[in-house]
């Protein structure tokens, strides 16, 4: 890597006026916690014009090394400024189809923004911003142009699963000719998108955009097809007539502590209480009709997005006291930082260095409290992070209605034992041979996403789906790749 | 959209009791006794698990019997010859192990009996001998009494109060089954109805170490093991009723807990039910 002091040096020669990293106007946290509407209005053009004017173009810029797809970010960025955004749209689509919603949710602070240059002395480029700002005028502006589209192979697709990675794959095999059907086992397609992430972190109605496009441009989408039950990989290639299968059914496996208590009423994964409410619409109870318990008050369980979106799910149902409890500190939380910010703006109770150790429940079996013991962090562990270890007589209990674990997800093995010849490590994850052509032991079998990397993000799950997608392609046309 | 192509209503006192064919040709195909589907009436409507009481490979279709017990179930049972449902998810769950055991008994209460039905006609098709116990609170709610005889070799009714049948309930006829004058040995019972009548019949049978496979009807969203709301204990560990059973060892099954978690959303299934009685235009 070249050093990167010449172009720090840079906006100082140039004299330019310095900008401050522009906020984005957020609904007041008074407000927004009783609503389930989106927390951020977006940047107005006036702030994105200024915010664009922040990135010094790069003449190697970091940000795109960093960035798991590899967008042209100075390019989009300089399009936003010379005022053509729909330009600064088509520059981002080349590289990712989900731009309205990896604006929203990636987590740039990680990423491309972790290393742009301009962060170095200042805050970084909203990066995430600018291209959330970008997708969301497109979507308003921009008319419907259907891509390049080549003659149609005849071959037959079936994509599992219809989360970020199943149609960002659905979408690029849609574009190089083939058949695709997408198989889904819920009702609606979007996978985390729509049953995990809130509304009010991700407008439902965005995903719904995104999978309205691809059936567009021709992709089948089949509903309430639990691939493994009503038909198995096999009946899709030997009888439907499937050249290749991917698979991107995600990581759907709920996680409990394996403590005295979890089956009380009232302790409930994150994956039944954010399904409950996001994708069955539960906080809009009794219009919808799946009920959801508005408690008073809620212990979530872990430090990531999952235990965020969960806690202020609670509080906007009406909790008045609302816990994370974490058993690391606050800087190893893994949640996206803007979450974390917006959790404590909205009044989050954050409970660090403590551990729950078992759930006590009244007389007929509802959660009364959570008892825990208070943490301390050690030595480093493997991931380097310095491991939290109990103190000795520390318990304590907080008292409570109800808890959710948030503390992970596995890998649901309903599609891998229904699928001889398929090998999975032994977290059942599907074993690929490399992440760029996600070829799995099984002959015309691919798989990508959370499915073959346990839990991880939007981004990394829709970057598989494309980079499979090339594979696939090349398996059924050139005959490049085979078994 | 799955249609309904035959209505037949088996009671219209409160609760009903309806039962649908449903054409939905690749369900049927797969279906294997004991395995059940998850359905939504509408948009605004919640999942919620029936069994797959019957199929008809010829033409493609499944049955469905329910009992109106709460919202849904009544808004389905609203439903008329020609509607449609939106979506229908299936058929979900292991499927009852058939094998040839000898002697197996096969006992269903109130609506169980449609879930049972299957897997006695399975039991039998595996060269079992197949007695079955239908137990109903009265005679009138008494349902498949023609397709459970045509599946069994001997067929004993029970109402609790007596107006049809043997007057008691249906672990009496088991009790002497067992260690009455026919001291029938037997080798498995299946037990589906209501959990208290479940675990009844397995504190029957747990003394004389008889196999006893009950159908757990817990509260599920998803039906792929993806919510855990399912989770029941089963000797000792947290299993998902909706991909390890619905079918269970019932003298490992924690039936206590199951019937608490049952118990969750009480409070709001009276809301829905009340609301909907206010404003019901659906
Ligand atoms: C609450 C929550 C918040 C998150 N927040 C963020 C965030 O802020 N930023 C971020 O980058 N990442 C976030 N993530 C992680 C991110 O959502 C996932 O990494 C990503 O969605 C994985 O995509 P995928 O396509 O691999 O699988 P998924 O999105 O999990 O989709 C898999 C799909 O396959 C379907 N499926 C499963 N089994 C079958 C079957 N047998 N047959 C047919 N279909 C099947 C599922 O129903 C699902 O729709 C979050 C996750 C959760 C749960
Ligand atoms: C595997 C399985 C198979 C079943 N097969 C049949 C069948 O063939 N015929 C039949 O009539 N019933 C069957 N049931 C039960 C049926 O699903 C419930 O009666 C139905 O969900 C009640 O919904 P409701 O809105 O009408 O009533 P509610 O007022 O919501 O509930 C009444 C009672 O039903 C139970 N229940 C509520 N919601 C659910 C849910 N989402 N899933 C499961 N149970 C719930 C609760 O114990 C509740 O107290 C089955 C359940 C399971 C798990
Ligand atoms: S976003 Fe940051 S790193 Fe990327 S080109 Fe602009 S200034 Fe450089
Ligand atoms: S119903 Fe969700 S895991 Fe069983």
């Amino acid at each position: 890597m070249t050093s990167p002091k010449e172009e720090e040096k840079k906006p100082e020669k140039k004299k330019r006026p310095k900008i401050p990293r522009q906020a984005m106007p957020v609904q007041d946290p008074a407000v927004r916690i009783r609503n389930f509407n989106e927390v951020p209005y977006g940047y107005t053009e006036e702030s994105a014009k200024l915010e664009s004017i922040r990135c010094i173009q790069c003449k190697k810029p970091f940000c795109i090394d960093a960035c798991p797809v590899r967008i042209n970010i100075p390019g989009f960025i300089k399009k936003i400024n010379e005022g053509d955004i729909l330009e600064a749209a088509r520059i981002i689509k080349k590289d990712n189809c989900l731009p309205a919603i990896c604006g929203r949710v990636c987590p740039q602070e990680d990423q491309c923004e972790r290393v742009c240059i301009v962060g170095k002395k200042d805050a970084s480029v909203a990066i995430g911003r600018l291209e959330r700002y970008v997708a969301d005028y497109e979507a308003e502006h921009g008319k419907f142009e259907m891509p390049e589209m080549a003659p149609k192979t005849g071959r037959k697709v079936a994509v599992v699963g219809s989360g970020p990675g199943g149609l960002a794959c659905a979408g690029e095999l849609i574009k190089m000719g083939h058949d695709v059907t997408v198989f889904e086992a819920l009702h609606k397609s979007g996978g985390v998108l729509v049953y995990g992430i809130p509304e009010f972190r991700l407008p439902k109605a965005i995903v719904q955009r995104e999978v309205d496009y691809l059936a567009k441009l021709g992709v089948e989408f089949r509903m309430n097809f639990v691939v493994g039950k009503i038909r198995t990989v096999d009946d899709l290639i030997e009888k439907d007539g499937y050249e290749a299968v991917f698979l991107a059914n995600g990581a759907g496996l709920p996680v409990f502590m394996n403590i005295p208590g979890e089956n009380l009423n009232g302790v409930y994964s994150a994956n039944e209480y954010l399904t409950r409410s996001n994708l069955m619409k539960a906080y809009k109870f009794p219009d919808y009709d799946t009920p959801i318990t508005r408690w008073k008050n809620v212990a979530v369980i872990g430090g990531g997005n999952v235990a965020m979106d969960a806690v202020r799910t609670a509080l906007r149902l009406g909790a008045d006291n609302a816990y994370i409890i974490y058993r690391r500190s606050h800087n190893e939380m893994p949640a996206r930082k803007e979450e974390i910010e917006h959790a404590e703006e909205e009044g989050i109770q954050f409970r660090m260095l403590t551990n729950p150790i078992r759930v006590l429940g009244d007389k007929d079996g509802w959660v009364r409290a959570i008892e825990c013991i208070k943490m301390e962090l050690g030595e480093p562990d493997e991931s380097g992070r310095r491991r939290p270890v109990p103190i000795k007589g520390s318990e304590f209990e907080i008292e409570i209605d109800a808890v959710v674990m948030a503390i992970g997800s596995g890998s649901n093995p309903l599609v891998a034992s229904s699928t001889p010849g398929l090998n999975v490590n032994k977290w059942g994850n599907i074993i690929v041979d490399s992440e760029n052509t996600g070829r799995s032991s099984k002959k015309g079998v691919f798989a990508g996403g959370d499915i073959v990397t346990g839990a991880a993000t939007v981004i990394l799950a829709m970057g598989a789906g494309r980079n499979v997608a090339a594979a696939i392609n090349e398996y059924l046309v050139y005959k490049a790749i085979g078994w | 959209m799955y249609e309904i192509a035959e209505k037949k209503v088996w009671s219209d006192e409160v609760p009903g009791v309806k039962e649908f064919k449903i054409k939905a040709p690749l369900i049927a195909e797969k279906h294997q006794a004991g395995q059940f589907v998850i359905l939504r009436i509408d948009e605004n409507g919640e999942r919620i698990p029936l069994t797959i009481a019957h199929k008809d490979l010829r033409n493609g279709t499944i049955n469905l019997l329910f009992q109106e017990v709460g919202k849904t179930t009544m808004d389905l049972g609203r439903l008329k010859k020609g509607d449609s449902i939106m979506d229908i998810s299936g058929p979900l769950g292991t499927p009852t192990h058939v094998e040839r055991y000898g002697t197996v008994v096969c006992i269903g209460g109130g609506i169980g009996v449609a879930p049972l039905h299957p897997i006695a006609q399975a039991m039998k098709g595996a060269g079992n001998n197949v007695i079955s116990i239908i137990g109903v609170k009265t005679k009138n709610i008494l349902i498949y009494e023609d397709l459970m005889n045509a599946t069994s070799d001997e067929l004993l009714i029970t109402t609790d109060d007596g107006s049809y049948g043997h007057h008691g309930f249906v672990t009496d006829e088991l009790k002497s089954l067992i260690d009455g004058e026919r001291k029938i040995p037997i080798d498995l019972v299946v037990a589906i109805g209501p959990p208290i009548m479940m675990k009844m019949v397995c504190r029957v049978t747990e003394p004389y170490k008889i196999k006893t496979v009950v159908s757990l009807n817990t509260i599920m969203i998803d039906g792929t093991g993806m919510c855990g709301a399912c989770r029941v204990s089963v000797d000792g560990k947290t299993r998902f009723v909706c991909v390890d059973g619905p079918e269970f060892d019932g003298h490992q099954v924690d039936f206590d807990e199951m019937m608490q978690r049952q118990r969750q959303y009480l409070k709001e299934e009276k809301i829905a039910v009340e609301t909907c009685q206010r404003q019901c235009s659906r």
